[in-house]
């Protein structure tokens, strides 16, 4: 005879409240790892995008996603031109604001050169970009529409397509323009500030300056000997992708990744005291049964298997419940969150140990218990 | 006349020690034998539940020799390693408040004693019905106690406690929940048991409405019997 069973269908309303309640504390655990999945996947998917083996960047920065970078235009045509380069391109990045239907619209703009590395490989809608100017991409998460004209700086700018998950580290969806449309949105002056400028003697400001200039080998190729050979010129540096993935996810995602990861880490802890606390009353409410259990010769097995019985169903469905309840809402999340089968799992697993372990102070109870309890009133 | 079920010889418990010694039982006798129903009396703090705790193996007395069943279970110390069993295998009780748990039908309170002994799933439930019956509360079998009155709360009790067909009967207070008409009901049955199947029955009470029910009788003041 399954006493556990019997019990809780005794208290049901009572077991699948508190399943309930632990399910929402787990759905905020999962949520946290899924933020914290999301965070990676969204930094990586910026910079994987391009399908680059080499980034170019300013010499002594490690740029342009850790830090500010800045490299003439025209070195591309002379990565381009190394050995065992296929094929290279010029970028920019840049974050801008702008006033769009009555709300703020902050974007993460990218220029390419079209048909270079650098162009978004697959489009969710419309067409790639034809013209030399005032067209762009937006990745579905800007909330734009084909044929939607939005004003980034001095210019209007109209979508001619759109992208699907491509947003910055920051989370900032991505837009997509010709690298010279991007480098006048970066660059040129405002006329006022131009004309300061020429008065006050400085040069005519240049335009043609990238952030970044990526390049793919050719097939066979080692990306480290391509980049020891761009880094024999002093004034830039050459990073495989490898190396710009790391040091994404080391400047910028770090520090997020060890937030999410202590908070997950004090939610388990907060859920490892709340089941405790839950089967130590469950427990305390059974003190008479027990103690009448163990007078009419319930061994302590049958006692334990009990409490341990209900803290594992308490754990399975309270897990389960908390996945279910974080997919059905992760898209209402306003950043990416990512679920992966393995992570869910082992949350389900830690669980599973958790609720052993939180039903110690429970079945220590549970066995402290006198039968003599269960005689008199 | 049979050998006695229960023998205490000279049995004593003190809880505490030196000056905070509390001396709830002081060489204590008595003998009970097959078929009799014996009423434990006298005032609270007399020693009648010390003495039920020792007799059910819940309390380990401070010296003397106890013999259940023939079978010399205390002498200075435990004999047997498994009280548990022994308690599961040779000793019924019956509690003031019928002690169901509440969480089974009346019938799975009795098969649950069946259950904790061995006893296959189907067997036991057939074992709990017949018993349930045998008590006239067979209809009630699937309530849970909570839907059960005092009295029919009462006789489930006693089937959960005859369901291992015990030799020993421990009753606490089993007719102080009771009405005196019921009352009177529970001490009729447990009699009927102690002659079928020549079981001892203890009573622990301070309903003296019963008093006249019991084979003998065996006061205890301040943890000694008081012999007329």
């Amino acid at each position: 005879m399954n006493l556990a069973v019997r019990d809780v269908r005794h208290n049901l309303g009572r077991f699948l409240l508190t399943c309930l309640g632990l399910s929402l504390l787990l759905g905020v655990v999962l949520s946290m790892i899924g933020i914290y999945r999301g965070l990676v996947d969204e930094a990586l998917t910026l910079v994987r995008q391009p399908g680059a083996d080499l980034w170019i960047v300013e010499s002594g920065t490690r740029g342009p996603f850790a830090e500010a970078s800045r490299i003439p235009g025209d070195h591309r045509d002379a990565v381009a031109r190394l050995a065992g380069v296929a094929a290279a391109g010029s970028l920019t990045f840049q974050s801008v604001e702008t006033e769009h239907r009555g709300r703020t619209l902050r974007l993460y703009v990218v220029g390419y050169e079209p048909g270079r590395p650098g162009e978004p490989r697959r489009l969710a809608a419309g067409r790639p970009i034809t013209r030399s100017h005032y067209e762009m991409l937006a990745d579905r998460r800007a909330g734009l529409e084909i044929g939607e004209r939005v004003r980034l700086g001095r210019d209007v700018y109209e979508v001619v397509g759109l992208t699907d998950g491509i947003v910055a580290s920051g989370g900032d969806p991505v837009v997509h323009m010709t690298l010279r449309d991007s480098q006048r949105l970066q660059f040129e002056l405002d006329p006022p500030a131009a004309r300061r400028e020429l008065a006050r003697g400085g040069l005519p400001a240049g335009l043609d300056t990238v952030n970044a200039v990526v390049a793919r080998v050719l097939p066979g190729v080692p990306e480290a000997r391509v980049a020891a050979e761009a880094a024999r010129w002093k004034h830039i540096a050459a990073l495989t992708q490898g190396e710009q993935e790391g040091l994404l996810l080391k400047s910028v995602v770090e520090k997020a990744r060890r937030q999410i990861g202590l908070f997950t880490a004090l939610l388990m802890a907060v859920s490892a005291v709340v089941i405790a606390l839950i089967l130590y009353t469950m427990t305390m409410d059974k003190v008479k049964a027990i103690a009448t259990l163990k007078l009419i010769g319930a061994p302590d097995r049958t006692i334990v298997a009990l409490i341990l019985q209900q803290a594992l169903a308490m754990g399975a469905i309270g897990w389960g419940a908390g996945t279910l309840l974080i997919l059905l809402a992760k898209d209402h999340f306003p950043r990416r969150l990512l679920l992966l089968p393995d992570d869910a799992l082992m949350l389900g697993a830690a669980v599973l140990v958790l609720c052993v372990v939180a039903s110690g102070l429970g079945v220590r109870l549970a066995l402290k218990v006198d039968p003599a309890t269960a005689l008199g009133g | 006349m049979a050998a006695p079920l229960v023998e205490l010889q000279g049995i004593a418990k003190t809880y505490g020690s030196g000056e905070a010694a509390v001396h709830a039982l002081k060489d204590t006798d008595l003998r009970v034998y097959p078929g009799q129903v014996v009423g434990l009396l006298g005032p609270s703090g007399s020693g009648k539940t010390t003495l039920l705790n020792l007799i059910g193996c819940i309390v380990e007395p401070t010296r003397g020799r106890m013999d259940l069943d023939g079978e010399t279970v205390y002498d200075g110390r435990w004999l047997k390693s498994d009280l548990r069993r022994l308690r599961l295998e040779k000793i019924g009780f019956i509690f003031q408040f019928h002690n169901l748990l509440p969480f089974l039908t009346a019938e799975e309170n009795v098969a649950v004693a069946l259950d904790l002994a061995g006893v296959s799933g189907e067997e036991a439930r057939r074992r709990a019905r017949a018993l349930l019956d045998y008590l006239e509360v067979g209809h009630r079998g699937a309530s849970l106690p909570s839907r059960l009155s005092g009295g029919e709360a009462q006789r489930v009790a006693i089937a959960r406690a005859l369901a291992n067909r015990p030799r020993i009967i421990l009753a606490d207070e089993p007719t102080a929940a009771l009405d005196s008409g019921r009352a009177g009901m529970v001490m009729d049955l447990l009699r009927r048991l102690a002659l079928e199947q020549q079981a001892a029955v203890l009573v622990v009470t301070h309903d003296e409405s019963i008093f006249g029910r019991f084979d003998h009788a065996v006061s205890l003041r301040d943890g000694q019997v008081d012999l007329p």
